[in-house]
């Protein structure tokens, strides 16, 4: 799969809006509950979808770990890296 | 407040509900008078959400039984089974359960809850993967978190999920252990378990199934979901509970495993805990027989069930996705949650809140559970007074012949 980092961050971004369903600034440093405000049950959702787009599986202690955007992307980047 | 300072929002939640007088999370039954009724703030009061499914908390034979075992045995085994000793009491229960369920051994725990985090965190060991639907109950969740496999969750009743799942571990090394529920207890829907099942057999992978709401519930002669589905030989782990449809406390597991015996030297929540008491297993025991030979409770609740969930749809509220013992209805929100929890207890019946977390989607359930003791009296009654409650805060229309009767909430299967 595509692994550049760019192109990860982007599917990750254009999921990220398609579930938020309003124009929302994101970057790396995008805190997922405090600036997004989006509560357990919908990160939840969000990363399954993810997941479905990416073919990936990503491990509950790793989805806790997760606070900002950027952290989201090299978690991803990792697990893909090792498929 | 320091140390309770990450609090601070529910602990403002829960106080506006103590000060609203009116706390589903926090009610006390001054005394319970039968399986289904109580005495809630001074009033008789119908209950309809005690997951008390086949009625037995008051059945004279299972009292007998267990007021025996604690005159011969004592009041409790004072500690654990592997550095206390066990009793015949907890011998003669898990033989019992082997055999209701076909199996060579059986093994019971202090309560349901510690035999998942029993099982789960035994199964399951660093290199392995468990698989979680992910509307499993906090048990399943926590029995995953105390062990060391790697953990993902699959969409709730979704075999292909499941598939994809097991297809991205396929070349990985360690055992897959996929684990389901019989009835999900927060909309009472049923797992998909022959799709499961047929998953598992493809990928080679481990399947335990939770029984806690659907042992003597579903099933030919009551075993559960796998016993109805069909796919026994299939489910490597039986879970189950004795505080639902056993009404007493206490939790099991059943498997025809070779060296399953381990379990009892590896799984942490089974050895360090005290064993359970005499009068706790021999209640436990004999309302196990009672089901066994009282099929028609069995049948009493589904009717009980149906009759509900029917009339529950036709006054227009959404309910679940199949008519099953648990019957939830959706709200708008949490404050319409206990706003109609409380509208209904002040007219005499208790029901529960549920909420997410603990809910699937988001959603605000008002949870109700039928037993096979319900009249078909109490449950018309029941019937009216969501009616009445209903019609009062504008949650359904306000004649039957103007609502659709066929809200059910279809996503979640
Ligand atoms: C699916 C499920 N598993 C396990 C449990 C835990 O059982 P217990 O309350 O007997 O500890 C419950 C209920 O609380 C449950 O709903």
């Amino acid at each position: 799969m595509q692994d550049s980092g760019g192109d990860l961050q982007e599917i990750i971004f254009e999921t990220l809006r398609g579930a938020l369903k309003r124009p929302v600034e994101l970057s790396e440093r995008t805190h997922i509950v405090d600036d997004l405000g989006l509560d357990s049950v919908a990160v939840m959702d969000f990363v399954m979808e993810l997941e479905d787009r990416l073919d990936v599986s990503v491990p509950l202690d790793r989805i806790a770990e997760i606070e900002t955007l950027g952290d989201l992307v090299k978690a991803l980047r990792e697990l893909m890296a090792r498929v | 407040m320091g140390l309770f300072a990450k609090y601070a929002p529910l602990a403002a939640q829960y106080r506006q509900l103590e000060e609203a007088g009116s706390n589903p999370f926090n009610v006390s039954f001054e005394t319970v008078l039968s399986p289904t009724e109580a005495i809630i703030g001074g009033r008789a009061t119908l209950l309809l959400g005690t997951n008390n499914y086949l009625g037995l908390t008051y059945d004279p034979a299972v009292i007998a039984k267990s007021v025996e075992a604690v005159e011969l045995s004592g009041t409790g085994t004072t500690g654990s089974r592997i550095a206390n000793g066990s009793y015949e009491g907890h011998r003669g229960l898990e033989r019992a359960l082997a055999d209701f369920y076909g199996r060579r051994h059986g093994m019971v725990f202090s309560t349901g809850y510690q035999a998942n985090l029993g099982i789960l965190s035994a199964l399951a060991g660093k290199d392995d993967h468990l698989i979680l639907d992910a509307d499993s109950h906090a048990s399943i969740y926590d029995g995953a978190r105390l062990g060391h496999a790697q953990v993902t969750r699959f969409r709730h009743n979704s075999p292909e999920d499941l598939a994809n799942r097991l297809r991205r571990l396929k070349d990985v090394p360690g055992d897959k252990v996929i684990v389901v529920e019989g009835i999900y207890s927060m909309l009472g829907d049923t797992a998909p378990l022959k799709e499961f099942a047929a998953v598992k057999r493809e990928y080679g992978a481990y399947l335990v199934v939770d029984e806690a709401h659907s042992l003597g519930v579903l099933g030919a002669t009551g075993r559960g979901l796998a016993e109805e589905a069909g796919v026994e030989a299939d489910v490597d782990f039986i879970v189950g509970t004795f505080s639902k449809s056993l009404g007493g406390v206490g939790g099991f597991c059943v498997a025809d495993i070779e060296g399953f015996d381990i379990l009892r030297v590896v799984s942490r929540p089974y050895m360090f805990t005290a064993s359970l008491p005499p009068s706790v297993m021999a209640a436990a025991l004999e309302a196990l027989n009672q089901l066994r030979l009282r099929p028609a409770l069995r049948h009493q609740l589904m009717s009980n069930a149906r009759r509900l969930y029917n009339g529950l749809a036709a006054l227009g509220f959404t309910v679940g996705p199949e008519p099953s013992p648990v019957v939830s209805t959706v709200m708008p929100d949490p404050e319409t949650a206990f706003a109609f929890w409380s509208r209904l207890l002040s007219l005499g019946l208790y029901t529960n809140v549920s909420l997410p977390p603990a809910t699937p989607k988001g959603l605000a359930l008002l949870r109700s559970s039928v037993s096979a003791a319900h009249s078909t009296a109490q449950i018309d009654h029941a019937i009216g007074l969501f009616a009445e409650a209903g019609r009062e805060l504008g949650l359904i229309p306000l004649s039957q012949a103007a609502a659709r009767g066929d809200a059910y909430l279809a996503a979640a299967k």
